[in-house]
């Protein structure tokens, strides 16, 4: 997995909530059998009109700045647990997305990925979209080993939360499965005293 | 203190804490289909390992796979080759795979119980969200990703953040023309779409005890729907009724010894929950829902109304934008275009025999296309040997073969753009049944109903 230590970008504002999974990736782009190539499609039925025309007015069109970081409305990810839709964020180019709220599996299989994902409150995330509608260009940092989010120009400075476990695994671009291959004898130990 | 029923389930499959991190959990039923397993494959291809424990790894084809000729080569490239590498992967890694033509191909969520492979106290992940359906036997049973799929085939283990444990209670006695569907649309519709996000739901009460193992099903499918990781129902005689004579599920004496552990898994009476609602059945009416999310529902004689909890007046515009309709407006007596009976959800023969009890006799209305798609291969059997496929063909129905279908739309059952489906399926997402398709929520009852008479009807104006 790759690292995550420190990273400088704009935002890309998407204020809308409950956007799911479906909506991340459509169903018909799953039928690819390796992890490549899906931020081609992300977003895409908002991306494209129904006549397969780009829709200028998405942000993804309208604004296509090199922006590594997406800013969500609240309970981002709902929905299936289709990886491909952390796949297509990371593929597209974003290494950080910032809601209120995530949904469960989306958040796990983000972090699995090394894509970054943590929660700030809500009337804050209100802040700073009305703060980027007026000034788009500002630029954020976010500093993981430190646990902080701030704006270059000093009006936002936050603090957020990630466990210590996925923390040092983006640090240090550990692999779970690796892990637990490491602890096979536990496994196995496990297996013998439950009668598995 | 007492232990709630997820917590005793989750504390037996513990294999080691990560301080400050998540548990290392043991999984003893690990269901795989061909959308989400690939890269996990490849994965521990490139890492030179074996499936740990290819006996506990069951695959089928579902997701993808076309609902008509089923006997033919999948004639979608794309789709043939997911199916293809799913089968050579299985081969590869010894894998039981009840792919197309075998007699146990079905729906993941609808065969691991019909099978006897789920039972009381497991834990059982899949690749696919809905494997919540699994809870209703007393099993952990949840989502994963495709990462996840690869941590489980490698080691049989996962890492998972304990959850927080939630109970919902529904007391009393259903009204008549209510099924377990409208339970589950309204307790989504009281707590909204991310109501349940960081629980593990556990049902329970006078109401949800008295309903079969199919019905329990239906609600704790829908889990996800509210966010929840997962949603379990203590097992009782009417679990272990069911269990019995089941292809995988234990017999004779061992069956025995299972329900005497088995009859362990309840929560104590002085159990601990995060917390706790409770319902009266009384209240729940048959259900629909009218947005972009299954949150959004309402009963189904009830206005749109003019907001949703957890909802902002943009998103709940744009949801109503999307589907066409207008807050003060009823759903009932609208015309659809579409309906669909199938998906984990309501493709179990209990469904469909609700389904054909009032198709029976009548004929669909001219303007609807109306799909039944039995979630597996034994519905499929079950519903010809009882002579419900002639009931679905006599009334115009189409009876296809088994596949998740117009749930997803990745096979080619989609429904158009800007057309209404009246679907028992479980997302109502934007372009969930196809680009630019609206999806209506609904029990199979009212979905039947509906199909008769064209529009959105009230099957208690039918009884
Ligand atoms: S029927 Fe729908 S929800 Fe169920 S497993 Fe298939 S795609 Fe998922």
């Amino acid at each position: 997995m790759e690292k995550f230590e420190k990273l400088k970008s704009t935002i890309t504002p998407l204020n809308i909530e409950n956007i799911d999974t479906d909506q991340i990736i459509p169903a018909r782009f799953l039928k690819a059998v390796s992890r490549d190539g899906f931020g081609e499609n992300l977003f895409r039925d908002w991306r494209y009109r129904s006549d397969g025309n780009l829709n200028n007015d998405f942000i993804l069109n309208s604004n296509p700045k090199n922006s590594k970081i997406l800013l969500a409305g609240r309970n981002f990810g709902c929905g299936s647990s289709r990886e491909h839709a952390a796949w297509a964020i990371h593929d597209y180019g974003f290494r950080v997305v910032i809601s209120s709220f995530f949904a469960d599996i989306f958040k796990n299989n983000a972090l699995n990925n090394g894509l970054l994902v943590f929660e700030l409150d809500e009337n804050l995330i209100q802040k700073i979209f009305k703060k980027i509608s007026n000034e788009s260009n500002i630029e954020f940092e976010i500093d993981l080993n430190e646990q902080k989010f701030y704006s270059l120009d000093g009006s936002i400075d936050e603090k957020f939360q990630i466990n210590d476990y996925n923390k040092t695994c983006l640090l240090k671009g550990y692999d779970n499965v690796d892990y637990l291959l490491s602890i096979k004898e536990k496994i196995l130990k496990f297996e013998n005293e439950t009668g598995r | 203190m007492g232990k709630t029923l997820f917590d005793k389930v989750w504390e037996e499959h513990v294999v080691d804490s990560i301080p400050n991190g998540p548990s290392i959990l043991y999984i003893d039923k690990h269901l795989i289909h061909e959308v989400t397993s690939p890269q996990a494959f490849d994965g521990i291809n490139s890492r030179k390992i074996n499936v740990f424990r290819p006996d506990r790894t069951i695959a089928t084809a579902d997701h993808n796979v076309p609902t008509e000729n089923q006997h033919l080569p999948i004639k979608e490239e794309l789709s043939r080759k997911q199916v293809e590498k799913l089968t050579a992967n299985c081969k590869e890694h010894n894998i039981k795979l009840y792919g197309l033509g075998h007699k146990y191909q079905g729906i993941v969520h609808v065969i691991g119980p019909e099978l006897g492979l789920t039972q009381p106290g497991m834990t059982i992940v899949c690749g696919d969200s809905h494997t919540s359906t699994h809870g209703a036997f007393g099993s952990i049973a949840f989502g994963i990703g495709t990462s996840e799929v690869e941590m489980v085939l490698s080691t049989q283990c996962i890492l998972q953040n304990k959850p927080k444990t939630m109970r919902i209670e529904i007391n009393g006695e259903l009204n008549s023309g209510v099924y377990s569907k409208d339970i589950i649309l309204y307790i989504i519709s009281k707590i909204s779409a991310s109501g349940g996000t960081g629980y593990f739901v556990e049902y329970a009460g006078s109401a949800i005890e008295k309903l079969s193992m199919e019905s329990r099903m239906t609600i704790c499918n829908m889990s996800i729907e509210m966010g929840a990781r997962g949603g379990m129902i203590a097992p009782d005689e009417i679990t272990y009724k069911y269990l019995k004579d089941k292809e995988f599920a234990p017999r004779g004496i061992e069956l025995d010894k299972k329900i005497k552990y088995w009859n362990k898994l309840r929560s104590d009476a002085d159990a601990n929950y995060d917390k706790v609602l409770k319902f009266d059945a009384e209240d729940i009416q048959p259900m629909i829902t009218y947005g972009t999310n299954p949150g959004m529902g309402i009963k189904i004689d009830e206005e749109i109304p003019s907001s949703a909890i957890n909802s902002s007046k943009h998103s709940f515009e744009k949801s109503l934008r999307y589907m066409g309709i207008n807050s003060g407006d009823k759903l009932k007596n609208k015309k659809i275009d579409y309906v669909f009976i199938g998906s984990c959800t309501n493709s179990r023969i209990e469904d469909l025999r609700t389904a054909a009890d009032i198709i029976k006799g009548k004929t669909k209305s001219p303007h609807v296309n109306a799909w039944v798609i039995p979630g597996s291969k034994s519905v499929e059997r079950a519903a010809i040997n009882e002579g419900l496929d002639k009931v679905f063909v006599d009334a115009g129905f189409d009876f296809r073969q088994p596949g998740c279908s117009a749930c997803l739309a990745m096979n080619e059952d989609k429904i158009p753009k800007g057309k209404y489906c009246l679907s028992t399926s479980n997302r109502n997402f934007e372009g969930r049944q196809g680009p630019g398709s609206r999806t209506f929520l609904a029990s199979p009852a009212t979905a039947a109903l509906s199909a008769i008479s064209g529009h959105v009807s009230d099957v208690r104006d039918y009884l």
